[in-house]
């Protein structure tokens, strides 16, 4: 068994598997379950100033779903902790003490001044607590009180507040980022440049799940009006790789610890994000779909997969970063067909629509009902691939250099050549 | 069809070679990786899972079907094994039907149970085809124990104690080990020498000593025993045993007898076989008789079994198993005798009826012809050792497994309340192991 204890920003924990701040984690009875179940850490539910905030007596939650009912997405109007600040303080206090070897981490938000980030630090740091996160990132609710995404979409009060914390706290500082905005790196470069230790995202993505076509109402349908919420489960774990990798790759904040959140259900949801370079993940909409249990089999998983890969959960970390680049770096002479295996094909037709349709008519229909791909016509998309119900029925087969495309009449050359020197490229023919 | 099928009285090769092939392949063949993971989809990861409850070994199946489904049944087999390490025999053996998937949510709400044990094999295949033993022993504890009797509730407590660091001597009656997993589980159902790969994958633990053709009563004694090892443990099965009038006359002979003498077969048309088969019985071995019976070509096959449809042994899955391959079931009928003159010709049954549980002939009697007489009913714990309490036909033990003797642990078909179960003799065993283990650490002498 691969050893899983994670070190991120000096806050230890027995794997790197966490939970965000979130209902999971809003008090000690699920805490304790939590650990109980093998979670190697928490981030407890975001406190706020006394009096406490109150939250909507009807539901909270819009779904979609996918085939059999599976949870794809959530979108929830829940806003911050809705208890007292001392009963948190105490149980988080109590939960530390019983559990030292698992990360508590402890999200906050209260309004942008000085004062209070200086009231509340202090009560927190005497918790024992491992580490704080600053929630700029709750996209309904708290950001029309100018707080939550309303800060982390303004870096310069990203970096002001992080500046802040720094400045009245000794534990590390993790920022947590929303990902409603157009480009991540700039929260991050605020953070860091706040002097963060590291950041958290993402948090929910502002949505409206679906509509009562009854009463017309968003749900979830507090009576008969809905606002906004924020989304989260597996539908937006692309959404939040691209951002993590964003981050990772990006020159002004190189080496930044990343705790990836987003869509977390499985070990390789988590492999992933920590292939793009995160130090710990954070689940959410999986733990509340099924329960704290999940956690073994992200253990089992992760290290059943670097036991085999022969690898530690340091050479995982990042080690898909330097394969993210942008486009026009794409090797432009790697050429692929697609081909489909005919003792594996069902004879569904559906890479036929696909292709003839909204493709570039690559596929024929045989005798027999047979489908082949017309090589000079594949542009290899894979939407074929994309489309088929059989696993590894249609694969991407390289061309060897040397061989010619029949679709392009050109030769497949063996060197690599991108966007930037294509002859059709004006900015190429301008440099030269 | 050939002439041989015709011919009355037992008879070897009644079948051409390739129909006995197809007859006794795989009965329920492996799910491929995609199946598996399509039906590993459809689990909906219960709390507190009543597939789980339902289970005798209590598996972990929600846990390893995830496994299964996020593409590591690696990790999946290694969750079965730690509850039952026979998990790979049970895949293929267990009656599912009224254990887990009876029990399954999907099961109540649409009638069609997430395929739990077609998704066991699948896990536990695909890590022992890996020839990979995922345990690890403990350090040697220098204790000694006993196990007699190879069969399911032996292996898993040798294993178990194994496991634990503890020096394990097997000891088995039989040329081989396995128990009933060798020489009584239907054939379709453990194809390909299962039985016995599976002794040798269990046993790469390591610290388990096997003696064959080594029967306690004849070669060894309890007392011996007792006194060389720190505990003792009896998986000693439950032979079969018959009082029927007309029963010594060739022709008849036990059905776990047949079994053991197909399963261990090289040739299947060597064995013989009668035209009209009268299986008498209503559990698992009935069925797998009959069935066999049939699948080597005997011509009419029939089960008797003395109480009503509801109240046999058999699941519905097994009856209708039967009857799809030709068996015919006859309810409400018990033996009176064996006819014939030296070779059974046929037998009489008397029509019963049950009124509040009891059983009475309705004085109605009634000959099936038969050249061949399977018997699966009333079995015996003859030759068990002196000095141990019974409890009816079998051993008394407690919830622990200790018998009435200090120092001796008992478990599995021997056992009375044991649900004669491959299931339920792996749950006995590993956990008489714990409590053996238990008692050994308490430093206890336990002599
Ligand atoms: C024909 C048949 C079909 C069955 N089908 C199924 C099925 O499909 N599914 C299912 O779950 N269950 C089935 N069962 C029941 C299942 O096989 C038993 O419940 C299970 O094998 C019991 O395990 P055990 O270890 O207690 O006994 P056994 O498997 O009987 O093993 C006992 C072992 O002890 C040895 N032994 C006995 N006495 C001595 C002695 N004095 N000294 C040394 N060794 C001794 C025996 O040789 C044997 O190897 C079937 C049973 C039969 C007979
Ligand atoms: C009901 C609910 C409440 C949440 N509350 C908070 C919160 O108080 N503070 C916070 O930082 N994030 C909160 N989140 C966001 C989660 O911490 C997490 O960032 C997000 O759900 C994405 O992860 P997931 O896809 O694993 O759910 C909440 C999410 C949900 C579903
Ligand atoms: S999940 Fe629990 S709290 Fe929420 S609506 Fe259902 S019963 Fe009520
Ligand atoms: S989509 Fe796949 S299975 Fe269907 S016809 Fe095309 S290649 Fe065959
Ligand atoms: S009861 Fe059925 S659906 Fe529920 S955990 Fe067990 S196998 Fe899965």
């Amino acid at each position: 068994m691969a050893d899983l204890a994670t070190n991120f920003v000096g806050i230890r924990s027995p794997n790197p598997f966490w939970l965000a701040s979130a209902p999971p984690t809003d008090k000690e009875y699920n805490v304790v379950r939590a650990f109980r179940a093998g979670w190697g850490g928490v981030v407890w539910k975001t406190l706020g100033l006394d009096p406490h905030i109150v939250n909507v007596n009807g539901p909270r939650y819009g779904v979609v779903y996918g085939a059999d009912r599976r949870v794809l997405g959530l979108n929830n109007i829940e806003l911050i902790t809705d208890r007292p600040l001392d009963v948190n303080l105490r149980e988080i206090k109590k939960v530390k003490r019983d559990w030292p070897d698992r990360a508590m981490v402890v999200s906050l938000m209260v309004p942008c001044e000085e004062w209070a980030w200086k009231q509340i630090l202090p009560l927190v740091e005497e918790t024992g607590a491992d580490g704080i996160e600053l929630n700029f990132g709750c996209p309904h609710g708290m950001s029309e009180r100018g707080m939550g995404s309303a800060v982390g979409q303004v870096p310069e009060y990203i970096e002001m507040v992080t500046r802040w914390c720094k400045q009245n706290t000794r534990m590390p500082v993790l920022v947590k980022l929303t990902p409603n905005i157009t480009d991540v790196r700039y929260p991050a470069r605020a953070a860091k440049a706040g002097g963060a230790d590291g950041v958290s995202l993402i948090n929910t993505i502002s949505s409206i799940t679906s509509v009562n076509l009854d009463d017309w109402s968003p749900e979830p349908s507090i009576d008969g009006k809905g606002s906004h919420g924020g989304y989260c489960g597996p539908a937006v774990k692309p959404i939040a790789l691209n951002m993590v990798a964003e981050i990772a790759r990006d020159a002004e904040t190189l080496g930044l610890p990343i705790s990836g959140i987003g869509g977390v259900t499985t070990w390789r949801d988590a492999a992933e994000f920590i292939a793009l370079g995160a130090g710990s993940v954070q689940v959410c909409t999986a733990a509340m779909t099924y329960g704290f249990k999940i956690v073994q089999e992200m253990v089992s998983g992760l290290s059943q997969y670097l036991d085999e890969k022969g690898m530690s959960l340091d050479d995982l970390r990042g080690r898909a970063v330097p394969n993210v680049t942008d486009w026009r770096y794409l090797n432009l002479n790697y050429v692929t067909k697609a081909r489909i295996d005919q003792d594996l094909c069902i004879k569904c037709g559906r890479c036929y629509a696909a292709c003839e349709d909204t493709s570039h008519q690559a596929i024929g229909i045989g005798p027999g009902r047979t489908f082949e791909v017309i090589d000079a016509e594949c542009v290899a998309c894979n939407l074929c691939v994309n489309v088929c119900p059989v696993e590894n029925c249609i694969s991407m087969i390289e061309l060897e250099p040397g061989v010619t495309d029949p679709r392009t009449g050109l030769v497949v050359r063996d060197e690599y050549a991108n966007w930037t020197q294509h002859p059709n490229n004006p900015a190429a023919a301008a440099a030269e | 069809m050939n002439d041989a099928s015709r011919m009355p009285g037992l008879r070897a090769g009644r079948l051409s070679p390739e129909i006995y092939a197809l007859n006794f392949s795989d009965a329920y063949p492996p799910l491929d990786r995609h199946e598996a993971l399509v039906a590993a989809d459809r689990c909906y990861f219960c709390h507190d899972a009543p597939c789980v409850t339902a289970c005798p070994t209590e598996i972990d199946i929600p846990l390893f079907i995830r496994q299964i489904a996020t593409g590591t049944p690696e990790a999946a087999a290694k969750t079965i094994f730690d509850q039952n390490i026979l998990g790979g025999m049970c895949a293929r053996v267990c009656p599912t039907e009224t254990l887990c998937e009876e029990a399954c949510v999907r099961e109540l709400a649409e009638g069609k149970p997430v395929r739990i044990g077609a998704l066991q094999r699948h896990a536990t295949d695909t890590l022992m085809a890996r020839g990979v033993h995922p345990f690890v022993r403990a350090a040697p504890t220098g204790r000694q124990v006993a196990v007699v009797g190879a069969g399911p509730a032996g292996l898993a407590c040798a294993h178990r104690l194994a496991l634990h660091g503890h020096a394990v001597t097997l000891f088995e009656a039989r040329p081989k080990a396995g128990g009933l997993n060798e020489y009584g589980i239907a054939s379709y159902k453990t194809v390909d020498g299962f039985a016995q790969a599976e002794v040798e994958w269990l046993m790469q633990i390591g610290g388990i000593g096997i003696e064959t053709g080594r029967m306690l009563g004849r070669d060894l004694s309890l007392e011996t025993l007792r006194e060389e090892f720190d505990a003792v443990f009896l998986g000693l099965g439950l032979p079969a045993a018959y009082a029927l009038e007309g029963a010594a006359q060739a022709g008849v002979r036990a059905a776990v007898d047949f079994i053991a003498d197909l399963r261990q077969a090289d040739d299947l048309s060597a064995l013989p076989v009668g035209r009209d088969v009268v299986v008498i019985g209503g559990g698992m071995t009935a069925i797998d008789a009959a069935v066999q019976a049939r699948l080597l070509g005997a011509e009419h096959v029939t089960i008797v079994y003395r109480r009503g449809p509801d109240r046999m042994p058999a699941s519905v899955k097994e009856q209708r198993h039967a009857t799809a391959r030709g068996v015919r079931i006859l309810h409400n009928a018990q033996p009176v005798a064996v006819l014939g003159e030296g070779r059974a010709t046929g037998v009489e049954f008397a029509y019963t009826a049950e009124t509040d549980g009891r059983l009475a002939p309705t004085g109605e009697t009634f000959v099936l012809k038969a050249d061949q007489v399977l018997l699966a009913i009333g079995q015996w714990l003859e030759d068990a050792p002196d000095g141990l309490e019974r409890d009816g036909a079998r051993l008394r033990t407690d919830a622990r497994g200790r018998t009435t003797m200090a120092g001796v642990w008992a478990g599995g078909d021997c056992v009375a309340g044991n649900a004669g179960l491959t299931v339920a003799a792996v749950a006995q065993g590993r956990d008489a192991a714990e409590d053996i283990h238990t008692a050994l650490g308490a430093g206890k002498d336990t002599r």
